[in-house]
Order: structure tokens, then sequence, then C-alpha cells
């Protein structure tokens, strides 16, 4: 049935007088896309941060591929398999979009002390970087710097390397942010595609991506998990519909980010 | 083949064109033909003025290769310089003249230097990184300064050059200056096959981004020790000509001003380019030499010049030269 | 025993100082985000402008008190001709930027006041020594750094915490803009912290001057220990600076003092002898080295307190 790829376990991280992540326990199942939603300041972005490994916890534990990853360091667990994409794009900027990817395929090749030849002109590295610029619909704009890119450009390349290093998990936080209709649609379907070939954490706040794509849902609260299950479910549940969606009168968390 | 060729290919044509590479080129020549003239005229002191400034410029070489493309800013790079003409200057007075004992001792000494001061530095970044490599400097100018046995503060004068047999003669000036000019043009090209190497591209990606480099796999902090031992090893290969240069060793060769100097000119080339150092030191030497004459106070114009320098030019001459400027 | 108090003393007095340049040097990284090379010039300068005041007005006082503020003017003139230009810029341009200065600086002295460099004297009545214990007697200047530099300490914290600068201060070091959002004139508040940080560091020289003399170069050697200070300590943190201030102060003129006998107790006396200046002067940077390895944020990393 479904297997567990990665079980949090009591998962606590404090900042001072804020409990950013409330004793989180979850189940991620393999090949499932799980996502992750909640009001903003809901912790959301920190349990990314502790799945890959930017942010230590005080209390708990992670278990990937029923190994303990709780305090190894953040290149190891992208070596393991784990990779994720940043909510404010973080690439490489004075880089091709080509250079970006092929990068991340260079990280999972082995060591990089090599000296002499060319690493750009590399079928080991273009080729799976090409590949992966065009599953996510960036193949015509390989060779351009990343500087010239569009936003939304911006947020298919950083899915494209996360990719390229062939994860077994991949963590997404908030793909589509800052992405117009258009764009958003387009990654829904490119998501969709990945579907059932690769786990997947999804953290999102577009609702209509969300239940498009996700199998499974979690919704955290003031860095508590207050519901989780298949979505119809949790769309029902009251205690959610008041502590997430009830917000909704006051501000625009059901729509997309501007 | 892959996409990116075509754009690179691109580059490459317009580099051929470009005035920066022109400019390049033209300075390469006109630095070959020194010793031309040096023959004609009788005058040496071009000659050696031009011998420090090849010998500078693989100092300066050896720190853009961490700066300017690693974005690891040394303010103790001289320290190499000074343990590498030291290990010629000891080896010297110990008896030990050959030079193919001195020179690896050199490079060796200011790589494991290195290796000590970048596996205690590069864990901090920033401002830090900048004092602190200041500071490692600062500790082995005054364990020179200790060293009563070789010279103390007063220094050491070396009688006899680094020896190699056969034809290879030190001594003779213009010699001496084409082996400096072919170790800068060898090792301008070691650092540009380095920095498109599957290793320079992690240094790179790392001083472009260094979150996501880690992100994606990368154990960055060894592969930017590797790279600051390498630039390291370079620059006490640099230390080794100077003592060999000046046949004169001393704790000023590695005083913390120096050090500025390695930095500034770097920026003044063009930090991350291969020919900016040379640039860089030409000129930096250059206004140097030229300050000194026209004034008894050049620091009041150079000083200044600096600091303008710092505000208004960002991409150092070569920026200038391409058009690109951070106002 | 009593050689030891003594050294201890000039530890203690040498940390003050390097306290009154770190703190100067700290607050003006951690509000402005400002490496500046040239601080020791500032000290330089001070000492500089003490000796010709002394000679002037022939009082030590007057000539402390007229220093500082002429330390505190030059400090703000040079923020605001030469050092706001480099504000949010690479910190690669701030050190290539003041380290112009720097050079600058030494010229200008050079030219000022000649290559020879000054003395400082001091009056007759601290040129005698003060018994703090039986037999055990100490310098009565020294002292007297000790304790004006502790004034300054305390005065320092006064202000940064109990005043309306004070507190602007430690706001801009956590948020700029909001600061300047409120409508405060950030340029001025930058200004008179430069200009703040230039004061302390005009006192430090003049305080100096009359055991070292005033030359040409004085504000560099002291200046990388007030680095080392400011690493060990934490960059932005005043406490942390006074903390590290004491240590470096003590090991460095306490390994001097010891560490020659301690060597040629374990090593011949060849080596000892080769070995040992290089080694008491190389203490601090070892103690440097070792918090590196188990601390690298320092021991009270911290925003400016």
């Amino acid at each position: 049935m479904a297997r567990s790829l990665l079980q949090i376990e009591g998962l606590t991280r404090r900042f001072g007088g804020v409990v950013a992540a409330d004793a989180i326990t979850l189940d991620i199942s393999a090949d499932e896309v799980h996502a992750v939603i909640g009001p903003n300041g809901a912790g959301k972005t920190t349990l990314i941060g502790l799945l890959s490994g930017e942010i230590t916890p005080q209390e708990g534990s992670i278990r990937f591929e029923g190994a303990d990853i709780t305090r190894l360091p953040v290149y190891r667990r992208s070596r393991l398999g784990l990779a994720r994409s940043f909510q404010i794009t973080s690439l490489f900027r004075d880089f091709t979009a080509l250079d970006n990817v092929a990068l991340a395929v260079q990280a999972h090749r082995g060591h990089s002390f090599r000296f002499w030849r060319d690493a750009r002109g590399d079928d080991e590295l273009c080729k799976p970087a090409l590949a992966a610029l065009a599953r996510v619909g960036l193949a015509e704009r390989a060779g351009v710097r990343v500087d010239k890119l569009s936003h939304g450009e911006h947020r298919q390349l950083e899915i494209a390397m996360a990719l390229a290093t062939q994860p077994r998990l991949l963590l997404l936080d908030e793909p589509m942010a800052g992405m117009g209709p258009e764009e958003s649609a387009q990654m829904v379907q490119m998501l969709r595609q990945l579907k059932g070939s690769m786990t997947i954490l999804l953290i999102e706040h577009d609702m209509e991506a969300v239940f498009a794509l996700a199998d499974r849902l979690t919704v955290l609260v003031y860095g508590r998990i207050i519901a989780s299950g298949h979505p119809e479910a949790i769309r029902a549940d009251a205690a959610v519909r008041q502590a997430y969606l009830g917000e909704k009168q006051g501000g625009d968390h059901g729509g997309r980010h501007g | 083949m892959s996409a990116s060729l075509d754009p690179s290919l691109n580059a490459a044509l317009g580099s051929v064109l470009s005035p920066r590479t022109a400019f390049s080129v033209a300075l390469l020549a006109i630095i070959a033909l020194f010793p031309v003239y040096t023959m004609l005229t009788g005058d040496t002191f071009v000659l050696t003025l031009f011998t420090r400034v090849l010998i500078l410029a693989i100092g300066a070489v050896s720190l853009n290769l961490i700066m300017g493309y690693g974005g690891m800013v040394s303010f103790g790079h001289a320290a190499y310089l000074g343990i590498g003409g030291y290990a010629v200057g000891i080896l010297a007075k110990e008896g030990i003249n050959a030079g193919l004992v001195q020179w690896p001792v050199a490079i060796a000494a200011s790589a494991l230097y290195a290796l000590v001061v970048g596996a205690l530095s590069l864990r901090t970044r920033g401002v830090y990184f900048i004092m602190i490599t200041l500071a490692f400097a600062q500790m082995i100018y005054y364990v020179s300064i200790g060293l009563d046995r070789y010279g103390g503060d007063d220094g050491l004068t070396i009688y006899k050059r680094s020896q190699f047999g056969g034809f290879i003669d030190l001594n003779n000036k213009t010699f001496f200056y084409y082996l400096c000019f072919a170790l800068l043009l060898a090792s301008i090209y070691l650092v540009s096959r380095l920095v498109n190497s599957r290793f320079g591209l992690v240094i790179r990606g790392t001083r472009s981004n260094e979150g996501r480099m880690r992100a994606i796999g990368f154990p960055t902090f060894r592969y930017k020790l590797v790279c600051f031992v390498i630039a390291g090893a370079m620059c006490g290969l640099a230390g080794a000509l100077l003592a060999n240069h000046t046949n004169f060793i001393s704790p000023a060769m590695m005083h913390w001003t120096r050090s500025g100097d390695l930095i500034v000119m770097v920026v003044l080339g063009g930090l991350g380019s291969l020919f900016g150092p040379l640039i860089g030191a030409v000129t930096f030497l250059l206004l140097e030499e030229g300050l000194s004459r026209l004034t008894e106070y050049p620091d009041l114009i150079l000083g200044p010049v600096l600091l303008l320098v710092a505000i208004y030019v960002h991409g150092g001459i070569q920026g200038l030269l391409e058009g690109r400027r951070r106002g | 025993m009593l050689y030891f108090i003594e050294q201890c003393l000039n530890g203690a007095q040498l940390g003050m100082l390097l306290f009154l340049l770190a703190a100067g040097l700290t607050l003006v990284f951690g509000i402005m985000d400002l490496v500046n090379l040239a601080h020791g010039s500032l000290y330089m300068l001070g000492a500089y402008f003490a000796a010709t005041f002394a000679t002037l007005t022939g009082s030590f006082v007057l000539a402390l008190i007229l220093a500082v503020v002429a330390s505190l003017i030059a400090g703000m003139v040079l923020e605001v001709i030469a050092i706001r230009p480099l504000y949010g810029r690479d910190h690669l341009d701030h050190v290539l930027g003041t380290f112009g200065l720097l050079l600058f600086f030494n010229e200008l002295v050079r030219l000022v006041w000649g290559p020879a460099g000054m003395t400082l004297a001091l009056p007759p009545q601290m040129l005698t020594a003060v018994k703090i214990m039986p037999g055990i007697y100490y310098p009565t200047y020294r002292l007297v750094i000790i304790l004006a530099t502790l004034a300054v300490a305390a005065l320092l914290y006064a202000v940064v915490m109990r005043t309306r600068l004070g507190m602007l201060i430690r706001a801009g070091a956590s948020n700029r803009e909001m600061v300047g959002a409120l409508g405060i004139n950030i340029k001025l508040l930058y200004t008179l912290v430069f200009g703040l940080g230039a004061a302390l560091a005009g006192f430090a020289g003049v305080m100096q001057a009359p055991i070292l003399t005033v030359q040409i170069g004085m504000g560099e050697n002291i200046l990388i220990l007030a680095f080392v200070v400011i690493i060990i300590g934490g960059i932005g943190s005043i406490r942390g600076a006074f903390v590290a201030a004491i240590i470096v102060g003590l090991i460095d003129t306490v390994g001097r003092a010891f560490l020659p006998d301690i060597l040629r107790l374990m090593l011949s006396t060849n080596a000892a002898q080769t070995l040992g200046p290089s080694l008491s002067s190389m203490s601090i940077y070892m103690l440097m080295a070792a918090i590196l390895v188990f601390r690298p944020e320092g021991l009270f990393p911290a925003a400016s307190r």
C-alpha cells in the first residue's frame, strides 16, 4: 500500500518566544502529492527549512527512507534525494538557465575536484540539464542569463533545478508565488505530469492549484497541525474552515498572490 | 551539442574584438618587448620595475582567483609573498641554494599556511572573513620580526639567488624577466582552466549564491578551502620570485598594507577577469612610481584616488573599458 | 608575583584602550554596516592633536579636551565628505575606500607634523606611582587611564541605553529604514555616530600617547588588535567588545611578559630565544583562532547593544 517515505515526529522549533513549529507529526507517503496550507505566519516555510536542513529543530525527529536526517547538513540531505525549491527565488543570477541546472546536475555526479576540463561543454552535465529544462518548459530559454528571464521563468527554473538532482522527495515552497493566472495554470499542468513519479510536499496559497494536485492535505496554523487528510474531508472540516478559510473575509487568502 | 555553445561562441567572437581583449593583447606585447628596449637603451630601470610588476601580478592573479571568482575577500594575501620569500631566504642562509629545493618548499609552506588559515577563516564570511585574514597575516608578520637569526625587523640579504644549474641563471636580468613573464602567463592560463572546470563552476556558483549551492548538494566549505590553498601556493611562488628579485627578505613583504596593495591591484584591474590582475598591477605600480616622482607626498593623491575608485568605478579598469559603471 | 600583578594591570589598561577603539568600530559597523580601516587614523590624529595643543596651551588636560573635540569634528567632516558615498556598498568597496583614507592620513600627518613623531608630556602629578597594595606600586598615569576609560565606558553605556540619541542608535542598528521612515534624520544620526566613534578613537589616542610615542602609522597595529577584539567579542556588540578587550589586553601583555620564560623551561634556550618573541606576539591570534574553532560568531554575537 502507501509506503511511508518521510516520517516527521514531534518536530518543534522556537524562535525566541515564538513557536514556529509546534510538535509537528506527519507521515508523507511515497509518490503522493501532499500539500501543506495555512495562513501567513503559520510556519510553513519554517517547516520546509526544517526538512531541508537550513533550520535545526529543538525537539523532534525526521526520518527519510528510514534514516534519521534530523541533524544532517543541507547538502547531505540533497545528496540523499531531498530537493527543494525556494519561495523567494534563489538562483545564480550571472549564469544562464542551462548553467544553473547543469550545476544541480553536477552536484550529484560525484565530486567536483576536476580542475582542467571545461565543464560547460560536458554532455554528461548538459544533457540531463536540458532534459530538466524541457520538463518545465524552459528548453528554448536555456542560453538566456537568469537576470534576463521573467519572474514566471524564474519560478520554472527553480523547479528545474530541484528536478535535476533527481530527487525522491521534492519540497516545493510556494512555486506559484507571484505568478499570474496563465502561468499558474501552466505550472499546475507541469506539476500534474510529475505526479506519481515522485513524492511532492507542496506549500501553496493558491487553493485551486492545491485542490487540483493534492492527494492529501495538511493544515498548519500557528505552527500546529490542526487537520490532515484527504482534500474533501479537509474542505468540510469545521475547525479548518473557522481557523483558516474563515479568515478569507479579512484578506485574500483563497486567491493567488499578486 | 548543447544550446549553451551558441551564446559562448558569440561571446568568444565578441571578446576577440572587444576593447578589453585588444588592450590586454597590446599590453602583453609591450611587456614582451621591454627587454628589447633595455638592450637598445641600456636603461635597466624599466626592466627592474616591470620585473616587480610581473611578480606582483602573479600575486594579484592568485588573489583574484579567490576574490574575483570566489568572492573571498582576503586581506592577508601578502602573507604568502612573505612565506614564499622567507622559505627561499631561510634556506639560502642555511646553505641550501638549490632552486629545486627552495621553490617547492616555498610553495608547500604557503599552501600549508593557507590550509590552516583557510580552515579557520572560511567558517566565517563577509567582514569577519576580511578581518580574520588580516589578523592571520599580521600574526605571521610578527613571527618574522621575531626571527632574529633571519634578520628580524631589519631583514636578510640573500647573496646567492636560487640555483638551477645548466643555463638557468637568475642573475641575468633579461632571463629572469622572461622567466617571471612566462610564470605569469602560466598562472593566468592555469586560472583560466580552473575557473571553467567543474571545480571553478562550484567556486563561482558559491560566490553567486552559497545557500543555493548547498541546497543542490555541494559541500561548499571544502571547495572554498581548496581554492584558498591553491591561491596561497601560487602566491608563495610569487614570494620566492620576489626574494630572488630583490635579493632581500624582510617582514615588510607581508605587512598588511602590502595585502591592501594586492587588493587594490585586483580591484583596479577588474574582479573576476583573467587579465585584470595584470592590468591592475601595471596601473597601480606605475601610479605609485609616477606619483612618487611627482611629489614627496604621493599618498596624498593615491589615497583619494583609491577612494574615488571605490565609490565610482566598480568593474575596475576593465569595467571602464567595457563602459560598465556603478553609480 | 608583584610583576605578575603589574602585568595584569597593564593588560587591563591595554584592554581599556582597545575597548575604546573597538567600541567605535563596532558601533559604526553595527549601525552603518561600514568597515572602517581608517579608524586607526582617527586614533593617530587624536594623539597628534593633543601633542600640538599641549605645546600650545601647556596643559595636558586642556589638550585632552581640545583633542577629543577636534577628533569629533574631524570624524564628522570625514563622514560627510568621504564616508557617506560608501554606505550600502559592498564591503570590498569599504575596504578599498577606507584603505585609501588610511594612506592619505598617514601622508597628511607626515606633511603637517613631519616624519619624526612627537611626544606628549604628562603633568608632574601623574609621573608618580600609587600604592595599590602593600608593597605594590603602580604608575599613577596608567591607573588614570584605566579609571578614565571605565568612566568613558560608563558614559557610553548611559548614552546608548538611557538617552534619546542612544535609543535612536539602537533602533537604527536593528532597522534602518524604519527609523528613516519615522522622520528621523538618518543622515545626521550617522554623522553623529561616526563622530562619536572618532571621538572615542581620538580619546584613546591621547591617553595612550604619553606611554608610546606619537608617530605615523601608530594606528595600524592597534587597529588590527581592535579587529581581533571585535571578532572575539562579536561584531556589533559593545558588551562583547568590553569583555573581549579585557581578555585580549591581558593575554597580550601577560603573554609577552611570561611566555618567553615558560618556553625556556620547555624548549632549549636557542629555540626559546628564536621563537620566544614571535610566539608571545602570537598569543592573541592563537586565542582568536581558538574562538573561531568553537564559536565563530564571537562570544556575544548580537546587534548593537
